[in-house]
């Protein structure tokens, strides 16, 4: 594959970084528990990202599974979160 | 050629849309406005990123684990934005409105 393509990916893959270190004001500024996870999960979102178009860029296809156990991760942070704030009163399933 | 010019439209179209769910993390009002921009632009963003990348390798392994990334972020990632909001409704956070009359639910 061109070298051009892998350049634009590591490129795009720094805007990612950028972008995602904008989301953190969301997480400091809150201001809510839960406006504070579903930033760090668009956050994590992004990391998956960003490790998908480094394994690209940087022609090591064994980031892919990283990024794969990351999502997974990501997902279960945001479920267990979800789970231990919900107050099972305030509205019906 | 062609598909050196799918990847960069591909990435380019991925950077746009992860900035677009920034700016609404960053902009929009209450938490159930922002999952909005969390799953739908972030999830669009991550797709067309994941896709540059599969097309990128070419080959039948990387390709196959791309799209496995890919299916995962779409399946997970309104999931998890559903069950934060739906934890946030639970408890009561006020839902962002124009009528001043009544603020919370």
């Amino acid at each position: 594959m061109s070298d051009l393509a892998g350049t634009v990916l590591l490129a795009a893959a720094a805007v990612v970084v950028v972008l995602a270190a904008l989301v953190l004001y969301r997480v400091v500024a809150g201001p809510t528990t839960h406006d504070r996870v579903m930033a760090v999960n668009v956050i994590g979102t992004s990391i998956v990202m960003v490790l998908a178009l480094i394994s690209a860029g940087l022609d090591r296809p064994e980031y892919l599974d990283i990024a794969i156990v990351y999502a997974l991760l990501n997902f279960v942070l945001s479920l267990v979160v979800g789970r231990f704030t919900y107050d099972a009163e305030g509205v019906d399933w | 050629m062609i598909v050196t010019t799918l990847i960069v439209v591909f990435a380019a179209i991925g950077v746009f849309f992860t900035f677009v769910a920034a700016v609404g993390m960053l902009r929009l009002p209450d938490v159930y406005s922002r999952s909005h921009a969390a799953t739908k632009a972030d999830t669009l963003g991550a797709g067309f990123s994941v896709l540059a990348v599969a097309l990128y390798f070419g080959t039948v392994g990387e390709t196959l684990r791309a799209l496995i990334l890919l299916v995962f972020i779409y399946y997970t990632n309104p999931t998890a934005a559903h069950a934060i909001t739906r934890a946030a409704y639970s408890r009561g956070i006020d839902v962002w409105t124009t009528d001043d009359s009544e603020g919370s639910r």
